[in-house]
């Protein structure tokens, strides 16, 4: 059902696109929809989360309109590029790999991955010795996919085109552990449906491969519209809203370091 | 002895007809050229790129997992088209039966898998099955459903047996009634009719839907990177959000066109073989 309402927002979106193609003054935001608690789809097809919120308030902040293009996860960064829409606001991770295709904004959050596992699992930790021969399963084309792969000996990847996917077979028993950001597995592990499965451990993120936090997307050379996120990002810091906000969501800061 | 049936003279030969003349530079000969020259145009284009563009370290990288992928992609289809064969020989009588029950199961099970998508089937069979995770525990199945290899092979294969199902009906009923008879007349038990005298002929008129079947099988299989196996398309996507170069995407289509030309060749060689005995 998740889908269908997607594809139904999917349509009206574009529709609201294609229609506003004139007003040059808007801004299209590009979000996935399926990553909570930063960005999701409710029941009846509006896009809530910690992304949104942030997204509202840069808006706000910047003094211009702005409306949301939702867009899967894959094709993302092509869509970006493709002029879909003009900025991504998404947990997107700023990675060098991304940045030879994109620019970003300074991050607006930056929380560490981490492993978890079902709640009977024999995994201590997340050694060598106690992921050998593990099925994994993480969400593709993310920096976490990339971790698993790289960082991660012995393991087997599976993976899923959104976490739903992963959380589905986790609880059925298809998988011995999955990596995401600590943030979205802590939030379902709190719901029913993650009453499967506990935290493993956090793991130390790689600055090349988690990159610096989740930043807003841009296309290439686009200076000036990524500076203006930045002061934008400053500016909610400074004045208050960013915490108004994150506590909405969170009970710690989810900014990291400064 | 007469020798009335002996033609008594022969009928002088004709001449020879006119050679056909070959015919001006019509319109639509010259529409038929000029959209060749575009073809031939366009496959020197798409080589010249795939030239100019070529990345060693990038081919290093992806050519094995394409062959993966592909050998993935070739194994899930081989399998499943001969396990839906074989499953698709009792649906197709059931099909044809008299008794109502049996016809009514088998054109409910074709109907089903005709008329819902290949993806929407994998998805039920995948995420559906596996949240009875403690029923299929306790019939001792779940290393069956547990595995993402064997129930994309097991939707497959149910897939393409409703379809095989049908090819062969449609093949079967296309034998004439005069085989049947004809056997029937020589003492022919069922089994052998079917197999030595129906079969073989159905088999000419099906070999064509088969080879079409199988395309769709090759290209239909990439939706199985959704259930986690990553295929032919499920490597190039990967590689294409790696890279978010649309030569990934190029290659992926020269694999599929490959097999699908070799596929017709050998079809091509599959019916010349099989109608040898219809050719003067």
């Amino acid at each position: 059902m998740h889908f269908m309402k997607k594809l139904a927002l999917t349509a009206a979106t574009v529709l609201m696109v294609s229609g506003a193609a004139q007003a040059a003054d808007k801004l299209r935001i590009g979000t996935e929809g399926a990553y909570p608690p930063f960005n999701t789809l409710t029941k009846d097809g509006t896009l809530v989360g910690f992304d949104i919120d942030i997204a509202n308030a840069l808006c706000a902040e910047m003094k211009v309109e702005c409306e949301f293009v939702v867009q899967d996860w894959d094709g993302m960064i092509p869509a970006l590029m493709a002029n879909k829409f003009d900025a991504v606001i998404a947990s997107m991770s700023i990675t060098e790999e991304r940045l030879k295709k994109i620019d970003f904004s300074e991050k607006y959050y930056n929380t560490p991955p981490a492993l978890a596992v079902p709640k009977d699992s024999d995994m201590k930790d997340a050694s060598a010795a106690s992921l050998k021969g593990k099925l994994v399963g993480a969400q593709s084309s993310t920096t976490h996919s990339e971790y698993a792969e790289k960082k991660l000996e012995g393991i087997e990847l599976k993976l899923y085109p959104t976490p739903d996917e992963f959380k589905l077979d986790i609880e059925a028993g298809r998988l011995d552990a999955v990596i995401e950001d600590v943030t979205v597995l802590g939030e379902w592990l709190k719901s029913d449906k993650g009453s499967c499965c506990k935290m493993l451990t956090l793991l130390t993120p790689d600055p090349v491969i988690n990159g610096q936090g989740a930043g807003v997307a841009v296309r290439k050379g686009e200076t000036e519209l990524a500076n203006k996120f930045s002061a934008a990002i400053k500016a909610l810091r400074a004045n208050g809203k960013y915490k108004e906000i994150n506590d909405k969501y969170f009970d710690f800061d989810v900014y990291g370091g400064e | 002895m007469s020798d009335a049936y002996v033609a008594q003279e022969m009928i002088a030969a004709r001449p020879r007809p006119n050679e056909v003349r070959k015919a001006d530079w019509t319109f639509a000969r010259l529409l038929g050229s000029l959209s060749i020259l575009c073809w031939i145009a366009a496959g020197i284009g798409l080589v010249v790129f795939l030239i100019t563009s070529y990345d060693q370290s990038q081919i290093d990288k992806y050519a094995p997992r394409y062959f993966d992928g592909f050998l993935t992609t070739m194994k899930l289809v081989a399998l499943s088209v001969s396990i839906g064969a074989v499953l698709s020989l009792p649906i197709a009588f059931g099909r044809m039966s008299s008794n109502k029950i049996v016809r009514n199961l088998s054109f409910g099970y074709i109907y089903f898998f005709r008329g819902t998508p290949l993806l929407a089937q994998l998805f039920l069979f995948y995420y559906g099955f596996g949240s009875f995770r403690h029923f299929w525990q306790d019939l001792n199945l779940w290393w069956f459903f547990r595995d993402a290899w064997s129930i994309a092979l097991l939707s497959f294969s149910l897939n393409t047996a409703a379809y095989q199902a049908e090819i062969l009906r449609g093949a079967i009923m296309n034998v004439p009634k005069g085989q049947h008879e004809g056997a029937a007349s020589l003492g022919l038990p069922p089994m052998v009719t079917f197999f030595k005298i129906i079969l073989p002929q159905a088999l000419i008129v099906a070999l064509r839907p088969y080879g079409n079947e199988i395309i769709l099988m090759i290209k239909g299989s990439a939706v199985v990177s959704i259930v986690t196996i990553f295929d032919l398309m499920g490597h190039t996507r990967r590689a294409f959000s790696q890279t978010l170069d649309y030569q990934t995407y190029l290659y992926a289509a020269i694999f599929y066109l490959l097999v699908v030309e070799i596929m017709r060749r050998l079809w091509d060689l599959l019916e010349h073989r099989l109608t040898r005995h219809l050719r003067r």
